[in-house]
């Protein structure tokens, strides 16, 4: 069962009942509430709290989702809907304000960072209220979080406290009038509600994002979150500007991919939704992000050459020509939809195949606007060496570099393990 | 199957030879499944229910089998219009209706399944066919006023041979009608002129295939239906508790969501719509006891069963004492995984339930079943229940099951319009009835010459046959589909001892599976048999071949296939060769497999070379195309196929996860087949049955190692 | 409201964004020849043609076809490479179930159309994401190849 669709639905009703609270009663305080609350929705999306507050296959925003912290323990996003013993119902605005932007729950519980609240803390307080304005219209459920389990000495959380000092900005960004506004509003998007930094920036021993490798891709729950500063060879400094708005709307561009992993849950629960100012704003913010050089670069071969590269007897090669090529041609062209053109993409440049193979042992699921975009995932019927061998053929054939992922590989892949 | 509307003025009883009792009556109505009758006294020819020719000349063959790929339609066609000497492209083949007429006596209800469709009805329709030819001479002959043995048939007429003059059969129809039915076994053809049987035809069923108009039962269309697919419960056993449908019914298309004890069905204007209407549920369901299933648990409950007691299901001499003499003493446990069907049409029906009468469309290896299960559920009189059988994408044996027909009715029962009823893929995959998990232990006995002496053979499994015809079990207890290829094999064996403990599979409904018996038996067989040629230092072939001395046949095809796949030639590094050699479904074969594994691990089989002794043979080149696919079907089995289960559930979704052999990753197969004037043996499916053992057989030959556990892809112990 | 161009004619269908051109041929216009087998790619049972590419039907969302016309099974009439091909089909008897064929068909009159003379290996990247359960891959490769030999 797909459980996205549902949340879609779900937000559909729930959006729904905003309206209806706009009709029945013409007093004027409930309009404003609703207006609030509706501009909460959209913020809620550019915020994108519903991927982590939502475990998988469980109810939309009531939590549950555990964040495996390497070293650190495993901590549970909490139960973010009105009900009022496990979830925001008797907070007030200013104990909302208080979590969200400067990571301290109501009995001064300091959150852990993977709340993303030093991006939040530079968002607007208005904006915050919104969301929570939002978040009071949803459906209250009833669903305690697990408790987090995390190592000494971070299981203290006061020293949190120090933590915040350190790194925690003190307040919302405030406008550069030497920038055009577009220029602002993508900056507050990406550093601010869209929290891009938190996965697209490295950290440092302290889980602090990097100031000085900002955007510069970083390795995150089994993933690679890819340079996005505007580096030419490793970062998006060679995309067009259509390509960008594309990939940020859609979760596709041609000649760059296909979004997957988590990258996917963003685009499908957050991105997809915001307007084309926006996005076009987003991209200006993000041209103008310094060149940060790192490992990965990505050579782009055409789908012109690919068609010409000669047959391939690998166990690899078949493998892609039966399993892979009937929805992505051996041109990586895509055979039904853009979706599946896969030439360029950057999972297929990268030598350790990290998000290739975890995209092969996990399947794809894209929303977009005609439904779900799924691929597959290739299950234990194919032996970790086959996906090994498909990735390096992948790696070979559409990034023209020689690939090096192993058996172990999947196999960690599979576990769910991240590679070290 | 167009329904047509002819006159039948009568049907009739019809003894054949040799105590053959076909078509004794064909009861008022029920061939009104396929065709309305119009009681007229000067309607068709139909002698028996095989048969029917109208006045206008339009010849009908209606078969008893029904078509899932194996062309039994041209197959069966051939048959009946060899003996009533018709061409191929003179008649109309018909699916035939539930019925006593069609009941296949080797499996006890009207079925197709366990390759006995050609040998059950070779002698049977040649003479419904020389029935018919019979009448139409004597019609003639009393029209001309001749004795009709002055007279000769020929595609489809009859013509006085000294006067030149011709009837067609449609001519003679009305007055082949009005005279008795031979009842003295009538003369069949000398085989030495068949005109069809033994000489290649195309399928019958080819051109619409090709076309993409054959109407399978996916494809049925009535007027008002809708659509619907099916959430069951995905632990065995286990019931609905509750279902929360509001989200469901507010996606546009939805029209309905049905319940019954185990199962939601969400019914929409299209299957997109229900299918969407599906996922939006939030269903409860009471998982039962079925819910801590796992794989282990299965396969646990197997191994514990080669200890303790078991019944003896054969025996010859004193194999123990050999065995206990015998001067080295060879051992093996082999492993067979619970298997799926996935057939390409996903699992679909059809039904039309109104207060007089209950229509279901439907692909099905069991009409009859199928129909008595519809009766039951609606409560309308059998004769009230019209199964409409269509072409089957695919049975494998799945369609000898019936109960998605049962489910589809209890849906459709509670709904005014046609329900179309799909299945999505994942779903046919979680609900489907698997071949069983086995374990066999074999204990074999060689002598100081390396001949083998006497052989023990414990089977455990579930007994199949105790669910689907109980009455069939043995008296001991025995399901005898289990001796397939065990008992009966191509070998001299001087002392066996074959003893069975049953141990029904948990959390899962165990079925019957293309190749059923041989397919498990001939893998273990074959196995071990190669395991001691290995013992006995002899090579694989020449060790089979000392064994077959009183099986001729074994030993031509053993041969044959030796020769042609240039056994004992030279092979390049990691690519081994395997044999196996069988008796199964009545046909011998013996198959050669060369299969090439890379350092990585990699397994592909490059080529097979069979050859193949079913007798005689009705079609030949489709005798070859069964081995082909029965091959690719067993291989894709043989190489990668478990069906998994974990807290009760399913866990193989679709084919990403259960996967098939792709054209890039099938052999090059060459199918050789023996001049033989034996009774018909089955051939459907004898190539699966041989695939598993000659590959393992390979696999072993290019490493050294045994692989006693399937998949051989998987872990070996 | 969507228009599709089906084997020549302009349809009007009233579907959801999401629904794939499979189930519309299916199920609202009434064209069986195109089959469901797995809904995911993976069998290319539902294979189409789309612009004369061969797409699955399945993965293939009706709101994303636009003008481009589409071809089914059923609308080959005319078409002298669909001919040479269901006529080397029928020639040596590939089909046994039939039910993946049309995909089959649909996949090998795309891979003639673009490439009259595949190698072995060409025909493989074509159809090799085409399952036959029935296991009739020989005979599919042999018709292909002999309908490349007879032009
Ligand atoms: S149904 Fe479309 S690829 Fe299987
Ligand atoms: S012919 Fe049956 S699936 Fe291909």
């Amino acid at each position: 069962m797909s459980r996205p669709s549902i949340m879609r639905l779900g937000r559909r009703a729930a959006g729904m009942a905003v309206l209806a609270g706009m009709v029945l009663t013409c007093v004027a305080a409930r309009a404003q509430d609703a207006d609030l609350a509706r501009r909460g929705a959209y913020l809620e999306q550019a915020a994108d709290c519903e991927v982590c507050h939502t475990k998988p296959g469980g109810i939309p925003f009531a939590g549950g989702r555990a964040f495996d912290l390497p070293g650190i323990g495993t901590i549970y996003a909490p139960n973010i809907t009105p009900d009022r013993e496990t979830g925001i119902g008797r907070y007030t605005d200013a104990q909302f304000d208080a979590a969200v932007r400067r990571g301290v729950a109501p009995g001064w519980r300091h959150l852990y960072p993977v709340m993303p609240y030093a991006s939040y803390a530079r968002m607007t307080e208005g904006d915050v209220r919104a969301i929570r304005a939002y978040l009071m219209t949803l459906r209250p459920v009833h669903a305690p979080a697990p408790a987090n389990q995390v190592r000494f000495p971070y299981n203290i959380r006061f020293a949190m406290i120090g933590w915040n000092l350190l790194y925690r900005p003190s307040g919302p960004l405030a406008d550069d009038p030497g920038r055009s506004a577009a220029w602002n509003r993508g900056r507050y998007l990406v550093d601010a509600a869209g929290h891009c930094g938190e996965c697209h920036s490295p950290r440092n021993m302290l889980q602090a994002l990097s100031v000085t490798k900002s955007y510069a891709g970083a390795p995150i729950d089994g993933w690679l979150a890819y340079n996005i500063s505007s580096d030419v060879d490793s970062g998006i400094g060679a995309w067009s500007d259509p390509q960008l708005a594309a990939y940020l709307s859609t979760g596709h561009a041609d000649g760059r991919g296909t979004a997957v992993g988590p990258m996917a849950e963003v685009v499908s629960h957050s991105l997809r939704y915001l307007t084309p100012e926006d996005i076009a704003a987003m991209v200006t913010y993000l041209r103008s992000l310094p060149a940060r050089r790192s490992e990965e670069t990505v050579g782009v071969v055409s789908p012109e050459t690919l068609a010409q590269a000669g047959p391939n007897h690998s166990n690899g090669g078949r493998l892609f020509a039966g399993a892979c090529a009937g929805c992505h041609l051996t041109d990586g062209h895509g055979r039904q939809v853009d979706f599946a053109a896969l030439w360029g993409a950057r999972s297929l440049g990268e030598i350790d195949g990290r998000n290739l193979v975890r995209t092969m042992v996990e399947g794809v699921t894209l929303q977009s606007a005609h439904g779900a975009m799924i691929m597959p995932a290739f299950g234990p019927e194919y032996r970790n060496q086959d996906l090994a061998d498909i990735a390096n053929y992948a790696i070979g054939h559409f990034g023209n570099r020689v690939g090096h992922v192993t058996a172990e590989d999947v196999a960690a892949a599979r576990a769910g393990v991240p590679p070290s | 199957m167009p329904v047509g509307t002819i006159a039948i003025s009568r049907r009739r009883a019809l003894l054949g030879a040799g105590g053959l009792l076909m078509a004794a009556m064909v009861p008022q109505g029920s061939l009104r499944a396929t065709t309305r009758i119009v009681e007229d006294q000067t309607g068709p020819f139909a002698p028996n229910a095989f048969v029917r020719i109208a006045p206008d000349g339009s010849i009908t063959l209606i078969l008893p089998n029904v078509e899932m790929g194996q062309g039994i339609y041209t197959g069966e066609a051939m048959l009946i219009a060899e003996e009533l000497d018709v061409g191929l492209d003179q008649i109309q083949i018909e699916a035939a209706p539930p019925d006593d007429a069609y009941i296949t006596k080797a499996l006890g209800t009207e079925a197709t399944g366990g390759s006995t469709s050609t040998i059950a009805t070779w002698t049977s329709l040649r003479e419904a066919g020389a029935v018919a030819r019979t009448l139409l001479v004597r019609a003639a002959a009393n029209r001309w006023m001749v004795d009709p043995a002055s007279c000769q048939t020929e595609a489809g007429m009859v013509r006085h041979g000294p006067t030149g003059r011709t009837l067609t059969y449609g001519e003679l129809a009305v007055e082949a009608a009005a005279l008795p039915v031979p009842t003295s076994p009538v003369a069949l053809r000398d085989p030495s002129t068949f005109r069809l049987i033994g000489h290649a035809q195309h399928r019958l069923d080819g051109p619409a295939k090709v076309a993409g108009t054959a109407t399978f039962g996916i494809d049925i269309r009535q007027p008002d239906m809708k659509f619907g697919t099916v959430a069951a419960c995905p632990v065995m056993g286990g019931v609905l508790l509750h279902v929360d449908d509001s989200a469901a019914r507010k996606i546009p298309g939805v029209r309905e969501v049905l319940t019954i004890g185990n199962a939601v069905c969400v019914v929409g204007d299209h299957f997109w719509a229900a299918r969407k209407g599906l996922e939006a549920l939030e269903i409860t369901w009471d998982e039962g006891v079925n819910s801590t299933v796992s794989t282990e648990t299965v396969y646990r409950g197997l191994h514990e069963a080669l200890q303790g007691p078991a019944i003896v299901a054969h025996t010859k001499g004193d194999a123990k004492g050999a065995i206990a003499g015998a001067a080295t003493r060879v051992e093996a446990v082999y492993q067979q995984p619970l298997l799926a069907h996935a057939p390409m049409e996903p699992i679909n029906c059809t039904v039309h339930v109104t207060a007089e009468r209950c229509d279901i469309w439907v692909g099905t290896q069991v009409p009859m079943r199928a129909r008595d299960a519809a009766a039951e559920v609606t409560g309308l009189p059998k004769d009230k229940v019209f199964l409409h059988n269509q072409y089957i994408g695919g049975g494998f044996g799945r369609r000898l099951e019936h109960e998605y027909v049962t489910q589809a009715v209890q849906f459709a029962r509670q709904v005014a319009y046609p329900l179309k009823i799909v299945w999505s893929r994942e779903e046919d995959l979680a609900l489907d009835r698997y071949r069983p998990a086995y374990v066999d232990h074999l204990v074999g006995g060689l002598d100081a010459h390396g001949k083998l002496v006497g052989l023990s053979h414990r089977i455990v499994g579930p007994a199949v046959v105790a669910r689907w015809a109980p009455e069939a079990l043995l008296p001991n207890g025995v399901d005898d589909d289990l001796l397939a290829a065990t008992v009966e094999t191509p070998y001299a064996i001087p002392a066996m001892f074959l003893d069975y403990a049953r141990r029904e599979a948990p959390g899962v409904v165990t079925a019957w599976w293309r190749g059923v018996g041989g397919t498990r038996g001939v893998f273990v067989i074959e196995s071990f048999i190669d395991e001691l040629a290995a013992s006995a230092k002899v090579d694989p072939v020449e060790f089979r071949r000392r064994m077959t001395g009183d099986h001729p046949r074994a030993r031509a095809v053993l041969d044959l296939a030796a020769e042609k796949a240039e056994w004992g030639s030279k092979l390049p590094e990691g690519v081994g060769r395997g044999v196996a050699l069988q008796y199964v479904f009545g046909s011998y074969l013996a198959t050669v497999m060369e299969v090439e594994l890379s350092q990585m691990g990699t397994v592909r089989v490059r080529r097979a070379v069979v050859a193949v002794d079913c007798g005689r043979v009705v079609n030949p080149d489709q005798v070859v195309s069964q081995i082909e696919g029965g091959l690719i079907f067993g291989l894709s089995a043989a190489l990668f196929n478990e069906v998994t289960l974990e807290k009760g559930r399913v866990q193989e979704k679709n084919f990403n996860t259960y996967r098939v052999l792709r054209m890039n990753e099938s052999p090059a197969i060459e199918v050789h087949l023996i001049d033989s004037t034996e009774d018909p043996g089955g051939i459907g499916e004898t190539g699966t049955a041989a695939a598993a053992a000659a590959a393992a057989n390979a696999m072993a030959a290019a490493t050294g190692r045994r692989y006693r556990r399937l998949p051989l892809t998987g872990v070996q112990a | 409201m969507l228009t599709l161009q089906v084997n020549g004619a302009a349809h009007q269908v009233d579907v959801p964004d999401d629904m794939p051109l499979l189930w519309v041929l299916r199920d609202v216009l009434g064209l069986p020849g195109t089959k469901f087998g797995c809904g995911i790619g993976e069998c290319g049972a539902c294979t189409v043609h789309v612009d004369g590419k061969a797409v699955r039907a399945c993965s293939l969302p009706a709101s994303l076809v636009g003008d481009r016309p589409v071809t089914t099974i059923e609308g080959l009439a005319e078409d002298e490479v669909a001919t040479e091909v269901t006529k080397a089909w029928l020639d040596i008897d590939v089909v046994q179930c039939g039910y993946c064929q049309p995909g089959q068909i649909m996949a090998a009159i795309a891979l003639l159309k673009s490439n009259l003379h595949p190698s072995d290996d060409e025909i493989d990247q074509a159809m090799s994401g085409n399952i036959c359960r029935c296991g009739t891959y020989r005979r599919i490769r042999a018709a292909i190849r002999n309908v490349a030999g007879a032009v």
